[in-house]
């Protein structure tokens, strides 16, 4: 079984807080069915999306335990938005034989978190987004996981390949060991250019104008001796909000 | 020009998030709702500037989610050819319009918070401190928009409801939803679509007594800081911030929440900020229309017995 999993690299070259818990998850789905240490039967790879120095983030997630990288990156790609960025990831994955692609829920820079679902459609695989936990049989070659949105918690089962988002506090990422950062100096970080793929990079939408709005200034502030709960009322009174 | 909406429904009833929907979309053309339902659901939409309804009855956005609910999307587009689309931007509304715009070969815009007449889309990025307008260059302009944006025209309306079948692919059932559990609601209205969120943080503590007192007073949601769900005082689906919930009511209470910028970014584009912390250098008075230094367990209770008084 592989594990892929999936990080539009945020503006530092950090492994994205969300990231983590798809990386931990990737571990210890392949931990539970017998490990991804050299020689057993799992994998899990990493897959980043971003600028060189992403590769940073990356040797952290090889540092937890991940087996090999491919980072894809090309100054063509610099503010690509999901659309672009499902079609890169996509044309990376349709070229290797994953059986789980597991992302994180959103980057904290750009909130679409829409890529998973566009991998899924991109790729024709089941989509399973939303993760708040992640069950695997790898030998009925099958997956069940609770969907977490604002509209309750969906229990969903699907057969590999599947595309998995998975929520915060899915789990406790680990901090990489001693021997997990000296281990992950061997490993492989698979530098790729946009050029080699299959896909089509273009602009889906156009910027019109961008502009800081003024900040919000502080307004009335009222020290609370016994009347401050009045004082807001009054305040609230007034705004003709009660 | 043709302009389709996805009509959103909370609790089997048409939700104010539509009409707001329409009103946006009425900029740019004659509006068509879609309806995931049936007939009874689509009746339902009675305000609006909406001219036509399409209900698409399929059982199957049950059993299979987002990829059954493209497959509908993508029936009544091929139907109806409209040049924008708008979609409520939940966890739902942004899967289902990213996964339209691939199939479609679109462009797609979430978050928006306004959308002009030639479809230009206002979006409030950088946790609210930068206003971007864009366009969609390619396709359709699909644009996912906060509940809660603007004030939505509901002049009653008398569409033309239609029914469409749309089959659902084999690809589409790939994930199956095998079993369904409610969010637990306790009468208070969905945070991100509510008029009024009080949110409690660090400095309830845990007791969350006074916060809720004070919303149910208002009719309002309850939101919590990180602080607050990470300690596993409140929902995790409650948390308003960069990692939670975006909220913009008409008023914002936050009751012993310090305002970090990573919580300022889910709720600085409220129309009304008011803050009570005991500390006054606590960042949430630099954004505060109206701050209360002190012990939000006096501070609370004495406004909520302002608020009865006033009622009674």
């Amino acid at each position: 079984m592989n594990s892929g999993r999936l990080d539009r690299e945020g503006v530092d070259a950090v492994l994205n807080d969300l990231d983590e818990y798809a990386v931990e998850e990737a571990l210890r789905i392949a931990e539970a069915h017998g490990g991804n240490e050299e020689g057993s039967a799992h994998t899990v790879t990493l897959i980043s999306m971003g600028p060189e120095r992403a590769a940073e983030a990356i040797r952290k997630a090889l540092s937890m335990g991940a087996n090999n990288a491919i980072l894809i990156s090309d100054v063509a790609l610099a503010g690509a938005d999901a659309l672009t960025t499902s079609e890169v990831l996509a044309s990376v994955i349709k070229a290797e034989a994953f059986d789980l692609v597991i992302c994180g829920t959103e980057s904290t820079d750009a909130r679409m978190s829409v890529v998973p679902a566009m991998l899924a459609e991109r790729l024709s695989w089941a989509q399973l987004t939303f993760a708040g936990s992640v069950k695997v049989n790898p030998d009925a070659k099958s997956v069940e996981i609770t969907r977490v949105t604002e509209s309750g918690v969906d229990t969903i089962t699907a057969q590999f390949p599947a595309v998995i988002s998975v929520i915060e506090k899915i789990n406790e990422p680990r901090y990489p060991s001693f021997k997990g950062i000296m281990a992950a100096k061997k490993k492989s970080i698979e530098s790729r250019s946009a050029a080699g793929l299959a896909a089509n990079i273009s602009a889906w939408s156009d910027v019109v104008d961008a502009t800081p709005r003024p900040a919000r200034g502080a307004g009335i502030k009222v020290e609370d001796g016994g009347t401050g709960g009045d004082a807001l009322i009054t305040y609230l009174a007034e705004k003709k909000l009660v | 020009m043709s302009t389709v909406i996805l009509a959103e429904f909370s609790d089997g009833k048409v939700s104010k998030t539509t009409a707001e929907l329409a009103t946006l979309a009425a900029r740019t053309g004659d509006v068509t709702a879609v309806v995931l339902g049936n007939s009874q659901m689509a009746a339902q939409i009675l305000v609006g500037p909406i001219k036509k309804v399409i209900a698409v009855d399929n059982a199957d956005v049950l059993a299979y989610g987002v990829a059954a609910a493209v497959d509908a999307l993508a029936a009544v587009i091929a139907q109806e050819s409209p040049k924008v689309l708008l979609i409520a931007s939940s966890a739902f509304g942004k899967e289902l319009a990213g996964r339209l715009a691939v199939r479609t070969n679109s462009g797609l815009i979430t978050d928006a918070v306004d959308v002009a007449a030639d479809a230009t889309a206002t979006q409030l990025i950088f946790g609210g401190s930068t206003t971007v307008h864009s366009k969609v260059s390619h396709g359709i302009s699909i644009i996912t928009v906060r509940p809660n944006s603007i004030d939505p025209d509901l002049t009653p309306t008398t569409p033309e409801v239609s029914t469409l079948t749309a089959p659902t692919s084999a690809t589409s059932q790939l994930a199956k939803i095998t079993s369904t559990q409610a969010p637990v609601k306790g009468g208070r209205p969905e945070l991100t679509e509510a008029q009024i969120v009080v949110s409690g943080g660090r400095g309830t503590n845990g007791d969350f007594t006074p916060v809720e007192t004070f919303a149910d007073l208002l009719g309002g949601a309850v939101g919590a800081s990180r602080a607050a769900t990470d300690a596993g005082w409140y929902p995790h689906s409650m948390q308003v911030g960069q990692t939670g919930k975006t909220v913009s009511p008409q008023l914002y209470v936050a009751c012993g929440i310090s305002g970090a910028i990573q919580h300022r970014a889910g709720m600085q584009t409220s129309k009304v900020i008011v803050a009570i912390n005991k500390d006054p250098e606590a960042p949430i008075f630099e954004v505060a229309d109206f701050g209360v230094v002190g012990d939000l367990f006096a501070v609370l209770p004495q406004a909520s017995e302002g608020i009865k008084a006033r009622k009674s």
